[in-house]
């Protein structure tokens, strides 16, 4: 049987930023992953590298991982375009909210300025009129996600880092069993997101469907990533469906469009009203985006864990079986502080930021 | 026949009204777009299939000049 430190179990962006952590800090790791390298949730992600304000566990491995992303904005592949975020406040009440945000962010030391109505169209003419202000965060970047995910496997496969293209059937006392019945000895760390309760049904999953649109290319309509400032309500609510507005500069030209999250739905099927729903939003905001031509609609699933938080740690009741999963729909930004994060607890280490919100207990135990 | 103008590229033009845009470029001896590799393009299907034709009608980008008729005062952009 090979034997090896670390089984990855799952090739999207956590598994491979694990990868690419464990091989550099000398474990010999084998990736297993039966489909695309970062063909599932990261396939589908829009790749904003954004710090959200709102939980302070989650801002806190937010922006550790952004210091980590600043290696990676040479990397051809990755398309790291620091285009910067600007959340946009529909009306004074959001507006008055604004510098809390950036009371809060700075405490991390995330530098965000507040715009009033006047910088705003400076910044962004085609902006529909009317709206009140909002918050620039210049540091932030949108990148290509399965890029980096192809990126990190290279460099981890550089390595020695050894890819298996099968299927993980079941966790076995000694490692995995794999679909062709071949056997891999050695830790477990399963990273597959929303396909966690196959081989870990004791941790909590559900999948959030969102959709997405791209347009045809129309390079300068905007500049920066732009978000309603009532995001978070959409992305941390618990509503069935919802819908807001988050629009992103390719560096195409092409503009892409979001954002929907909806529980309950199992296809991948593109549901025309929820696009309509969608795009009804963006217009609200930017109506000149009404005119133009759409080249395609994807969907893609979030996994969300318990509580919201991902999942960063042993799991319970077993020695030898970590998990990094569960990152909804942040997992982008957080893949490279995630990665540490695990890693370093497997190497007996202390972690960079407190680990302990994070750990798979919580979930289990409340089960 | 009733005549229009239209402006391409900078260029007044007088073409005969309810004609495409693809049409009075084509009479105009202008070019239409390049590809994202920088090869010139022109119509191909004239039916709104290929999307070789895309030019800026009135500020909108991407629009495919062959779905398009001419009215005056029509102002188009090429890539040329």
């Amino acid at each position: 049987m090979k034997s090896y430190d670390l089984i990855i179990v799952g090739a999207g962006i956590i598994g491979t930023a694990c990868a690419d952590y464990a091989s550099q800090q000398g474990l010999r790791v084998a990736i297993v992953e039966p489909g695309p390298i970062g063909g599932g949730a990261t396939a589908a992600a829009m790749g904003h590298l954004v710090a959200m304000d709102d939980d302070p566990a989650e801002l806190a491995l937010a922006n550790y991982s952004l210091g980590l992303w600043e290696d990676f904005t040479q990397v051809a592949q990755i398309e790291y375009n620091r285009c910067g975020t600007l959340w946009v406040a529909s009306s004074d009440a959001e507006y008055a909210h604004i510098p809390e945000k950036i009371a809060r962010l700075a405490a991390v030391g995330v530098q965000a300025e507040l715009i009033d109505g006047e910088q705003l169209y400076r910044l962004e003419p085609a902006l529909q009129r009317g709206l009140a202000g909002g918050m620039h965060v210049a540091r932030e970047a949108v990148v290509y996600p399965p890029g980096m995910a192809r990126h990190l496997l290279d460099r981890a496969r550089a390595r020695g880092a050894l890819l298996y293209s099968q299927r993980v059937t079941a966790i076995t006392q000694q490692g995995v069993q794999l679909d062709d019945q071949t056997s891999l000895a050695g830790s477990v760390l399963v990273a597959t997101g929303c396909a966690l309760p196959e081989l870990l049904p004791q941790l909590p999953m559900r999948a959030r469907k969102g959709h997405l649109v791209i347009t045809d290319r129309y390079p300068g309509l905007i500049h920066h990533q732009l978000l309603e400032l009532g995001y978070a309500d959409s992305a941390h609510g618990d509503a069935d469906s919802s819908v807001a507005f988050n629009v992103q500069p390719r560096p195409t030209g092409q503009i892409l469009i979001g954002s929907s999250r909806e529980y309950g739905s199992e296809t991948s099927q593109v549901s025309m009203p929820m696009i309509q729903r969608m795009l009804e939003r963006t217009f609200r905001y930017l109506p000149a985006l009404r005119q133009l031509d759409a080249l395609r609609i994807w969907t893609g699933f979030r996994p969300v864990s318990a509580d919201g938080l991902p999942y960063l740690g042993r799991v319970p009741e077993h020695t030898n079986v970590w998990v990094a999963a569960g990152h909804e729909g942040l997992g982008i930004t957080t893949s490279l502080g995630s990665a540490r994060l695990v890693i370093d607890q497997w190497l007996g280490r202390a972690a960079a930021i407190d680990a302990r919100p994070y750990d798979p207990a919580r979930a289990v135990a409340c089960v | 026949m009733t005549q229009v103008r239209i402006n391409i590229d900078g260029h007044a033009l007088d073409v005969p009204a309810g004609i495409s845009v693809a049409a009075a470029i084509a009479q105009s001896q202008r070019p239409f777009r390049r590809s994202v590799s920088g090869h010139m393009r022109a119509p191909f299907c004239g039916m709104g299939i290929c999307f070789e034709c895309r030019v800026q009608i009135d500020g909108i980008a991407q629009q495919r000049s062959c779905m398009v008729s001419v009215r005056d005062g029509m102002q188009v952009v090429t890539d040329g």
